[in-house]
């Protein structure tokens, strides 16, 4: 897998990334130095009032967490991504991600002005700066994930952030079955109980990887990703 | 801990300002004034009512499920939950609940995700996010599929479980359960009374739902 890898970058703590991730190609992010957060958006870059469904992905494969094998739908019946390697377990889909007020808050207000690159930031504010450099706005913004955060739901409903979900060196890989654009945002998960600010960075590359075979993993999980599948492949007749 | 809250109103019907009936499978808009009450009323049983909220002068600020359970701490919606809109507002708080769980994760269903789930012939079938589409056309104020962002369903069930499961169960409600809302502040209603045929949401018998709207300023 190595051999393919086409690109790898740093991305910082606090910071907001994004890029068309070609058909055929695969993003892994690794979590650098344990207890990452990475908000993570998704759209099809080609028309994007197609996007990431948070329940429709969750009703399809009957889960409130995510982990390999699962796959990110669109509101369209369709793949945008799927997740191939995962050395984690569980990715936090329901909790969204911060806001200017939660972060204050929280951590009280840091700003450009006081700490330079080193200001308090929150993922909302992120990603709808980076969406409005593709000419969408805050309409444009929907329910996200959290990966390599943990957050567990007891029988009354009562939700808890679970502490260490991710070790040092953990990965994710992100295979994409459309060309999606993937917005990223390393803020802190809006329940992370640290109390000071600390982003971590995590680390990104993009590879090129093969096209999912009839028996791929994901493809395979249930007959409902299957059928994802194949309203894809329809997609690029 | 919180579990259900159950906890009934003392409005009258006799009083109301207001009162519409929305059939199954239709969908419905209404722009509600700030301190007035909404009251959504399962009349048959079994009925899941999808419904979208935005603050009416501002549609980009709009409910947002994920703010929402995250600040309460939990996933499903009762007696005292306070509806966060994206920019951090409370649209609107649940003053009265006779069903006691409704659910905001499950989405709203769409001729795709039944294609993903039930079987790709099920395009033709009647969807909510066909009513809410239908539902933004009319209303006409330059609204779309953007717009639709996540909704709550009402009375409907959708446990999730330690395990990180998530399950469509039979619906906790009945004939004649309503959930009532006052408005903090003015906020604009889409609702699709689903016509899901293919589980149990409805019973696999979408019925009509009731809206009855009170003014709480002249009480």
């Amino acid at each position: 897998m190595d051999s393919s890898v086409l690109c790898s970058e740093i991305l910082h703590g606090g910071a907001t990334w994004s890029h068309v991730l070609k058909r055929g190609t695969a993003l892994r992010i690794t979590d650098l130095e344990g207890n990452a957060n990475v908000a993570a958006y998704f759209l099809n870059f080609e028309n994007r009032s197609e996007r990431f469904n948070l329940p429709d992905t969750l009703k399809a494969q009957h889960t409130a967490r995510l982990r390999a094998g699962h796959v990110l739908f669109s509101d369209m019946g369709r793949v945008l991504c799927s997740i191939t390697e995962d050395t984690v377990g569980w990715h936090d889909p329901i909790a969204g991600i911060t806001n200017a007020a939660l972060i204050e808050k929280k951590y009280g207000k840091l700003s450009y002005q006081q700490a330079r690159n080193g200001w308090h930031q929150n993922a909302r504010d992120g990603f709808l700066i980076e969406l409005g450099k593709y000419g969408m706005g805050p309409r444009d913004l929907h329910s996200t994930v959290n990966l390599f955060s943990k957050v567990v739901v007891d029988e009354f409903g009562n939700m808890q952030y679970v502490r260490n979900n991710s070790a040092k060196g953990s990965y994710i890989e992100l295979r994409a079955e459309m060309n999606t654009l993937v917005l990223l945002n390393t803020c802190p998960h809006p329940l992370n109980d640290d109390p000071d600010y600390s982003p971590k960075p995590v680390e990104l590359s993009i590879s090129r990887v093969p096209n999912p075979m009839r028996d791929d993993p994901c493809r395979t999980l249930c007959p409902e990703n299957t059928r994802g599948f194949v309203l894809t492949e329809l997609y690029f007749l | 801990m919180h579990t259900t809250n159950l906890k009934p109103s003392s409005l009258r019907p006799e009083a109301a300002l207001s009162s519409y009936i929305v059939e199954a499978g239709d969908p419905f808009v209404l722009e509600i004034r700030k301190d007035q009450v909404v009251r959504i009323v399962d009349l048959e049983g079994n009925q899941a009512v999808d419904t979208l909220f935005y603050n009416a002068h501002d549609y980009a600020d709009r409910y947002s499920a994920q703010d929402t359970i995250r600040e309460q701490g939990n996933i499903y919606l009762t007696t005292g939950t306070r509806l966060l809109s994206s920019n951090g507002n409370v649209l609107l708080t649940i003053v009265a609940d006779t069903c006691g769980r409704h659910d905001t994760l499950g989405g709203a269903c769409a001729a795709e995700s039944n294609m993903v789930r039930y079987d790709i012939g099920k395009r033709h079938m009647h969807a909510c996010r066909q009513s809410f589409l239908k539902g933004l056309q009319t209303w006409n104020h330059g609204m779309d599929k953007s717009d639709i962002a996540s909704n709550i369903n009402f009375f409907m069930n959708v446990p999730v479980t330690p395990e990180g499961k998530l399950t469509f169960e039979d619906g906790v409600s009945d004939a004649g359960k309503y959930v009532e809302l006052r408005a903090e502040m003015d906020v604009l209603m889409l609702i699709s009374n689903c016509p899901q045929l293919n589980n149990p949401c409805n019973g696999y018998n979408p019925t009509p739902a009731q809206i009855l709207i009170w003014d709480t300023n002249v009480l």
